[in-house]
């Protein structure tokens, strides 16, 4: 059933990707579509299989992929409870966009092709989930880059979806240098790269060393940071975060399921994955947090200003994936799973949304030509609100009995759980979150407001085309507004509460002095309250700004240009990386190809050897004159030279 | 012995046919031209056969054993009377897929220029047949003399591919490449004539035993050094290679980057580690250096270039460099991954080089800014093109990952710098190679001259899809090739520490913990 479920998908990539054009669009649409439904079933009925009814994690041989020495590993899938929790999240968001995209997609003409990526993209994606070593890890983690790669090129006649998609490329390829390091440093240090024998042998190794570069460091810490970059490139944590809004440039259920759900949460699936390795690693427990929680308020900041609509969100997922991070980083792994999946359901409602507006729009991102559509579009409009609302973790904190939205479960718990880590990073993540909640009701309020509120900026012609989406379009958000709306209520218990050692079973590890989640559970009443009432602020003044007075927004501003354009400039990461790497690059490049290959070593190598050969030929040309009598002189000059040193030759 | 001589019925064979289609004649020269293509491509298909058959046992053939490190299909003829050298033929797994390798992309290239080659084409075709014979022999010989003319003997052929049918600068590019090449194989030939006078013998087996005096071994390790590394090319004697690509006609090119780089690789592996193990251990900071500047130093200049071949040529030095790290780390991934890197290198850039052909046949220009958009009008070109760019930045799931993975994993046991300052090219060639096929496969077509480009024909389809299969199969079952090859690179291993511990230079503790 596994093999069924990964394998599908690939199968439908394979059928619209190279039999497309006998296919057609229908024909690809259907078949990609009905293989990704019937995975999505398969994972649901694996997942209360090996999740819920606890029944034993299943392994599936395939054969062996590389026997070198000791350097050996299978082709292998297995499904424990993390795996679940990702096979559902994955399969059923992909599903949901595979079918959403036969309505946004059906004035593209390459529709087979998307299709087919689309499809390739999740068998990464699962061939990821599902691996059983590092190395088909890897296989996962670089094929979703690649599926990634063509999808945010895929209108590859505009040539910022063309930069969009090299920048995603080669900034996760600086990821994934970390990341391979790692797995080199752990198959040293462990001699296998199989997690079962390489968790199994942590305990003897936490206090070894391992010599890497020219230092001699603790060498649990050096895998787990080096593997860290790996993830911080593929989730878009703090430095590696520049392609996501860049990304944007793919198509919107591209950005749903890739830039949102699935893809980007793979660097919090492989912390958790590899909880057995960073549990023993306070240092690098220490760094996974205070990335991720710079990541949560960094990027909160930069989504408070942006225009696009697309960006906005972008910026909110990247932070989102700041808490994920956080929280894992405080040994809270099940509430950073549980974030993950509840994110994917409302993150992906928000760009599917977001997309059914820019389709009603006719193609318009920038929110300051939006406003006022709401009562056009009202589906859309009120999906986007639950969205949003289970975003800005809205609920009612009830003691015993709390109800809300999906993010308000998940968020607070990681909130709560860096309260209750009672660690100084757990503490700076604490700050960080309750700032980042602030801001994320803030532009989240200030995208449903700008988007839908006030008075109309579009043109006339636009405007009067504003359309409800079809129900193709709508009807698959379905799924995703229930699971905005309840996935909180129904997983907590499961995830964080009661249930949770019997619903994890061994798939995560949490050293007993590192048990934040219990400890979350006994936070002061004002750290469970705090989360809401910022959000709460944060949407007051997000109505005062963009409803009651617009003309705020504007003055304010004004008041803090500075700050303003640091946020709206976005910290100037791309400015500063361009002049740090890109031209120097370049510049390097031609230089070393003009003065080192050129000059130098073609100068003095073979060109310098023909020029000198060609001198010394000219000399001695100049020295057949023609007269005998030079001639002759130098053949006595050889001879008494000859003869000289014969004799020395037999003197000596 | 009574068996079949098969390595050198396979060795001769196109030499044989090459000789035969000299007699073709005919006042049409269509028909001749006809003719000698037909006649090369089934012999150098006949030659394939013969090769996968000792390979895979297939029906009259003896099956290469995996499991020894021996020579197998051993051939010996006295040829100067007693202790002189001698004709000896034999593969073991370091060798048996060079000849594979070889045999495979010949009838590939002589079917890549079918059309694209008009002139002299009776003298083209046997300048190929002629070459495959010296390559195979190459990799087959047994004796240090009889593979010296077998190495040298290679470039005549290719000197005078590049010479005739090359581009307007072959003359430069030529002169180039003989000047370097020329120097090292004067260096090569006395460092053997040494050889001789030390051992008495020519025979390489008898010679990788013999244990040469260690300052002999420095001597002679730089000299063999000197003809090696201008074939591999290490840097900073690469510079024949851009140029050389750049002349040549597209077969030349895939030949070129195919086997003729594995010479310099498969070199090392045996002769200088084998024969020269304390020179080899001494020098190999020495070349971790040389490569590591290779990959850095080159994949910047790639990034840097204009020209199709000349980005790919330089992407070549940046690959060979990790396999000569994984050569001198000397441990069995790093081996194996060097000696996979180099046949997928050999797949890979062919394929690579062959797609250039294929736009150069229709436009003329390798200039990247002559193209752009080519996807409108060239889908199954722009897919052929992405799946061997992705296989050259080593993504998972292709040949080029296995090598890279299996040489880093390797020199990450014997130096975590190496291992670290090599990974750069991960990053790099993603750069280079992404921003050449977003240059000339994507964006919007606004060129006049190329709104009428047709896409593959069938005839080029023929051409790619052995190589899209042989770089698939060696990316998801690599055990098909990692497999024969294991068996003797353990053995060479073994002999090296041997032989270091022997000499009591002790090689460092993750060298000798080789798993």
């Amino acid at each position: 059933m596994l093999t069924l479920i990964v394998f599908l998908p690939l199968l439908g990539a394979a059928l619209a990707g190279f039999f497309g054009r006998f296919l057609g669009d229908r024909g690809s649409q259907v078949i990609t579509c009905g293989l990704l439904i019937f995975s999505a079933l398969l994972s649901w009925i694996v997942f209360f299989d090996v999740a819920v009814m606890g029944n034993v994690p299943e392994q599936i041989d395939l054969g062996t992929w590389m026997r070198v020495g000791g350097f050996d590993f299978e082709w292998m899938l297995r499904v424990d409870q993390l795996t679940a929790v990702m096979l559902i999240v994955v399969t059923t968001v992909s599903a949901v966009v595979h079918v959403y995209s036969i309505g946004y997609m059906q004035h593209d003409p390459s529709n087979p092709r998307f299709f087919s990526y689309l499809s390739l993209f999740t068998f990464f994606m699962l061939m990821l989930v599902t691996s059983d070593n590092f190395i088909q890890l890897f296989l996962g983690w670089e094929g979703v880059g690649l599926s990634s790669y063509l999808l945010i090129g895929f209108w590859y006649d505009r040539p910022a979806a063309n930069a969009a998609a090299i920048k995603a490329f080669i900034v996760n390829r600086v990821g994934d240098f970390g990341f391979a390091l790692g797995i080199f440093a752990a198959y040293v240090l462990f001699d296998s790269v199989r997690f079962d024998e390489v968790f199994a042998a942590v305990p003897d190794k936490a206090d070894a060393t391992l010599t890497f570069l020219s230092w001699e460091l603790p060498a649990i810490t050096t895998i787990c940071l080096l593997l860290f970059v790996g993830a911080m490139g593929k989730s878009a944590q703090l430095f590696l975060h520049t392609w996501l809004p860049d990304a944007m440039e793919g198509p919107t259920p591209v950005s749903a399921l890739i830039h949102a759900a699935t893809m980007v949460t793979a660097g919090v699936f492989m912390v958790c994955r590899f909880s057995p390795l960073f549990e023993y690693s306070e240092v690098a427990l220490a760094v996974v947090t205070i990335v991720g929680a710079a990541t949560a308020f960094v990027a909160a900041t930069i989504g408070l200003t942006q225009n696009d609509i697309k960006r906005v969100i972008a910026y909110s997922t990247c932070s989102q994936l700041g808490y994920m991070f956080f929280a894992a980083g405080v040994s809270a792994y099940s509430a950073a799973m549980f974030h993950l999946m509840t994110h994917g359901f409302f993150k992906a409602l928000l760009f599917l949304g977001a997309g059914s507006v820019i389709h009603a729009m006719s193609d318009e991102q920038d929110m300051r030509n939006m406003g006022g559509i709401r009562k056009k579009i009202p589906v859309t409009y009120w999906f986007m609100w639950a969205g949003s609302l289970a975003l800005m973790g809205v609920g009612l904190p009830i003691p015993g009995l709390p109800i809300g939205f999906a993010g308000f479960y998940s968020k607070d718990i990681i909130i709560e759980a860096a309260y209750g880590a009672h660690t100084w990073f757990g503490m700076f993540a604490f700050v960080a979150g309750i700032s980042a909640a602030f801001m994320t009701a803030l532009y989240s309020a200030r995208l449903m407001f700008m988007t839908f509120h006030g008075k109309p900026r579009s043109d006339e012609q636009t405007f009067s085309h504003v359309h409800e989406s079809p129900k193709i379009m709508l009807a698959p958000l379905v799924i995703l507004v229930l699971g905005s709306i309840f996935a909180g209520a129904i997983g907590y218990g499961y995830f964080v509460g009661g249930g949770m050692e019997a619903f994890w079973g061994e798939s995560i590890l949490v050293l007993e002095d590192h048990d934040s989640i219990e400890a979350a559970h006994h936070v002061p009443v004002w750290v469970k309250v705090l989360p809401l009432a910022v959000a709460a602020f944060g949407v007051l003044l997000a109505w005062m700004m963009y409803i009651q007075w617009p003309a705020l927004a504007g003055a304010m501003a004004r008041a803090l240009r500075p700050l303003y354009l640091l946020s709206y400039n976005k910290w100037y990461f791309d400015e500063i990386y361009d002049f740090l790497f890109v031209r120097p690059a370049f510049y390097l490049g031609r230089s070393l190809w003009k003065s080192g290959d050129g000059a130098i070593i073609d100068g003095v190598g073979p060109d310098g050897l023909a020029d000198l050969t060609l001198r010394v030929s000219r000399r001695a040309s100049a020295l057949q004159s023609g007269y005998v009598y030079h001639y002759a002189f130098a053949m006595l000059i050889g001879v008494v030279l000859f003869i000289t040193a014969y004799l020395f030759v037999q003197a000596g | 012995m009574g068996e079949i001589p098969w390595l050198s019925i396979m060795t001769f064979l196109p030499t044989v046919v090459a000789v035969g289609l000299w007699f073709i004649n005919d006042e049409d020269p269509d028909v001749v031209a006809s003719n000698v293509r037909g006649g090369a491509l089934l012999a150098s298909l006949a030659t394939l056969a013969i090769a996968f058959g000792l390979w895979t046992g297939y029906g009259i053939f003896n099956h290469f054993d995996p499991a020894t490190h021996e020579f197998q299909f051993v051939e010996h003829g006295e040829w100067f009377g007693k202790g002189g050298f001698a004709y000896r033929m034999g593969v073991d797994g370091i060798s048996l897929f060079f000849v594979l390798l070889s045999a495979f992309l010949t009838p590939l290239c002589i079917l890549a220029s079918w059309t694209a080659i008009k002139t002299r084409v009776k003298e083209y075709m046997i300048a190929f047949l002629v070459l495959e014979t010296l390559m195979i022999g190459m990799f087959c010989a047994l004796d240090i003399v009889l593979f010296y003319v077998f190495f040298e003997g290679v470039l005549i052929p290719m000197f005078i591919i590049i010479g005739v049918w090359g581009g307007p600068r072959r003359v430069y590019a030529a002169f180039k490449f003989f000047l370097y090449t020329l120097l090292g194989s004067v260096l090569m030939l006395l460092a053997i004539i040494a050889m001789y006078y030390q051992a008495g013998t020519t025979d390489i087996p008898a010679l990788m035993a013999f244990g040469f005096p260690r300052d002999m071994q420095i001597y002679m390790w730089l000299a063999f050094f000197a003809s090696f590394a201008v074939k591999v090319p290490m840097w900073p004697v690469h510079t024949w290679l851009p140029d050389a690509h750049v002349e040549a006609p597209t077969a030349g090119s895939v030949i070129l980057a195919g086997v003729l780089l594995k010479m310099g690789g498969y070199g090392f592996l045996r002769f200088s580690v084998p024969m020269m193990p304390e020179a080899s251990a001494y020098f190999t900071p020495f070349v971790y250096g040389l490569s590591i500047v290779a990959v850095i130093y080159t994949s910047l200049v790639a990034l840097a270039q204009t020209d199709m071949k000349k980005l790919i040529a330089y992407s070549s030095v940046a690959h060979m460099g990790f396999v000569t790290v994984g050569i001198f780390a000397m441990n069995q991934q790093a081996v194996s991954g060097a000696i996979f890197q180099m046949l997928s290198h050999g797949v890979v850039a062919s394929a690579l080089f062959l797609i250039v052909g294929v736009v150069y046949d229709r436009m003329h220009s390798r200039e990247i800014e002559s193209y752009g958009g080519l996807v409108h009008r060239m889908p199954k070109y722009a897919a052929v093109f992405m799946l061997f760019m992705l296989a050259s930045v080593g993504l998972p799931g292709t040949s080029g990952f296995v090598g890279e993975l299996l040489v880093m994993v390797g020199a990450f046991q014997a130096n975590t710098w190496v291992a670290a300052l090599i990974a750069t090219g991960m990053i790099l060639g993603a750069a280079y190679m992404l921003y050449l096929y977003r240059r000339v496969i994507f964006g919007e077509m606004v060129k006049d001259e190329l709104k009428s480009i047709l896409d593959l024909d069938r005839r080029e389809v023929l051409v790619f899809a052995p190589l899209i299969v042989a770089v698939l199969w060696m990316g998801i079952f690599p055990m098909t090739f990692l497999g024969p090859i294991e068996a003797s690179v353990a053995n060479l291993i073994e002999n090296y520490q041997a032989a270091l511990a022997a000499a009591g230079s002790v090689p460092d503790a993750h060298a000798l913990a080789a798993r």
